[in-house]
């Protein structure tokens, strides 16, 4: 089973649109690089929920855990711990 | 002193006059002060002049809600140029077509932006200045003409005057840019005593007043956006800037952390709130209104605002970018009326006509016509398309705006919406033309036919589904649809539902109609 990093990546690189000349960087601002919009943003959480079995509080829905492929992979590791 | 014969502008000076150090603007952790934003925007207007922008000229703001966004909007109008704000989300092939639709001469961009504007700025021949937002790499930008960062292009400007005022209220302020059912962009022409006549008469019903504290989470390039900043400033009252709703728990937090009173929202704005389980938990007792426009308010939400707003009133309106505001209901109709869109707003008056012009009656469905001052110049550069909503009104010499809606009107006068007369979708709070979609996807190797149309979706309002008829020997997947129209188009008028078909039904004159839905 391939890690929360390849699999968090894998959803946003295909889901949403990244050109193929400009790779997502892990630290990157979802929103800052266009990739996502506020309906984007309930995908992810949908995806998150389904794919790693955690819930997603209203109050965590903030960009500090879920704007960038590190912080999702983050804030999926510390809801598992 | 005030300007006994004022232009829109006039609203940031006399207020930045009155309260200077009133904190007008709250956004990404900055508070800027009237006298702050007054004294950047008279120095980048200076800028711009310097630059050769001159009375007329249009310049683009290709940006985020930001501070550097509202100020650019006022410095535009003070250097007596043509502003028009573009979404952030906008693709560079129609950045490139908006640029040379308008013959922009200046272009204001976030930094983060340039992957889209670099390319699009390189195309648009009459571009001569680029003044450069945030933190960017200049050897991305170069080639492109008269590159200047922000804090470059304003240092050194005077701050306490602008350029000499060369414009009339006649004289355009601003290009608004809005689909339509061709799909091709068309920039509404805004006059100043357009946008003045309608931000007095919105601020009339709304009764915003200097101690109001808006949230201004709407995109700035819809009108609907823009107006918070004018009318804010317009009373001195506060705005509290966000970049969307996509991340709702922080603007909740804002609105109690900052005591908005003003909620200005959309449809799908409201279901996001609606679905979240704990909205009832936050401390809105703050809010004094709600208002919501763009697409009908579903009773439920009515129902859901009431509870997660306590104090508010609540404003269902209805308008059209082409004259800003045709209708709003008292919020005391709310409940004994709660479909309609109400009634014409102060300084308008409206009428439906039928299929040869005549005037319609009550319950009888038409075509919705606007008149009064609100009411646009027309398309930038497109007479025909003007030509079918601008019509003689009763005055000689006058023009009324042809909506291009179907509404009725009830006994006492108050206004339903029925349906739009072109076809276009609303998703998202977004106008989404479907011959746009459907260019998108006939760019596509191995596609024959598609149709774009819209479907009733709880949470975007109506959800775009497209269908395709693949060419022959062709196999067409619908993930990889969907990925071209990703990479072709701003991401709500992306289809979230594809459906391969072998064929497209036809009407008997051999036009493609909508496949009916599949049985349960």
């Amino acid at each position: 089973m391939s890690s929360i990093h390849a699999r968090v990546r894998r959803f946003i690189t295909t889901n949403f649109y990244v050109p193929p000349e400009e790779p997502l960087a892990d630290e990157e601002s979802l929103l800052d690089r266009g990739v996502i919009d506020s309906t984007g943003v309930l995908e992810v959480i949908a995806f998150l929920e389904s794919e790693f079995g955690i819930a997603v509080k209203d109050e965590e829905m903030l960009p500090a855990n879920l704007d960038s492929v590190a912080s999702l992979v983050a804030f999926v590791e510390r809801k598992r711990a | 002193m005030r300007n006994p014969v004022p232009l829109l502008h006039d609203f940031l000076h006399d207020t930045a006059r009155r309260l200077p150090e009133k904190v007008a603007l709250v956004a990404q952790k900055r508070r800027v002060t009237y006298a702050e934003i007054e004294a950047s925007a008279n120095a980048l207007a200076h800028a711009l002049a310097a630059r050769g922008v001159s009375r007329g000229d249009r310049v683009v703001i290709f940006a985020e809600n930001t501070v550097e966004t509202v100020v650019a909007f006022w410095a535009v109008l003070a250097a007596g140029a043509v502003v028009s704000i573009v979404s952030p989300l906008t693709k560079a092939d129609k950045l490139t077509y908006l640029l040379n639709d308008c013959r922009a001469v200046a272009l204001i961009a976030d930094g983060h932006l340039a992957r889209v504007f670099v390319g699009a700025a390189a195309r648009a021949p009459h571009l001569r200045t680029v003044v450069v937002t945030g933190t960017f790499d200049p050897a991305r930008l170069e080639g492109l003409p008269g590159v200047v960062a922000w804090a470059d292009a304003l240092a050194g400007e005077p701050v306490h005057l602008p350029p000499p005022r060369r414009c009339l209220e006649v004289d355009l302020a601003a290009i608004i840019y809005t689909s339509g059912s061709t799909g091709d962009p068309k920039g509404v022409m805004l006059t100043h005593r357009n946008m003045l006549t309608a931000a007095t008469s919105v601020l009339s019903y709304l009764e915003t007043a200097e101690d109001d504290v808006i949230l201004g989470v709407l995109p700035l390039a819809f009108d609907y956006g823009l107006y918070q900043v004018i009318m804010a400033c317009a009373v001195g009252a506060r705005l509290v800037l966000e970049r969307g709703f996509a991340y709702p728990a922080q603007v909740l937090e804002v609105i109690v952390e900052e005591k908005v009173t003003g909620f200005p929202g959309l449809p799908t704005l409201f279901a996001v709130l609606a679905e979240l389980d704990h909205a009832g938990a936050y401390d809105f007792s703050s809010i004094r209104y709600v208002t919501n426009t763009a697409a009908a308010l579903p009773v439920r939400h009515i129902r859901v605002l009431r509870e997660i707003f306590p104090n508010a009133r609540i404003f269902s309106m209805y308008g059209l970018t082409e004259c800003k505001r045709c209708t709003y209901l008292p919020p005391e109709d709310l409940d004994r009326k709660p479909t309609s869109v109400g009634i014409a707003i102060p300084n308008t008056e409206l009428w439906l006509v039928g299929e040869d012009g005549e005037k319609l009656g009550p319950g009888e469905v038409g075509q919705l016509v606007i008149r009064g001052a609100t009411v646009m110049k027309g398309y930038w550069e497109k007479p025909e398309a003007t030509a079918r909503k601008l019509r003689p009104g009763p005055i000689p010499g006058e023009l009324v705006l042809y909506t291009g809606d179907l509404c009725r009107l009830d006994e006492e006068g108050y206004l339903y919406f029925v349906g739009r007369m072109d076809n276009i979708i609303k998703s998202r709070g977004e106008k989404v033309a479907p011959r746009e979609v459907e260019d998108a996807i006939h760019a596509i190797a191995g596609v024959k036919e598609c149709i774009v149309v819209g479907v009733d979706d709880p949470l975007l309002g109506q959800a775009v589904k497209a269908f395709v008829v693949p060419a022959a020997g062709a196999t067409l997947a619908p993930r990889e649809i969907i990925l071209a129209c990703q990479r072709r188009l701003s991401s709500f008028m992306v289809p979230k539902y594809v459906e391969i078909l072998g064929e497209l039904p036809t009407t008997n004159t051999g036009k493609t109609t909508i496949p009916p839905p599949k049985p349960a």
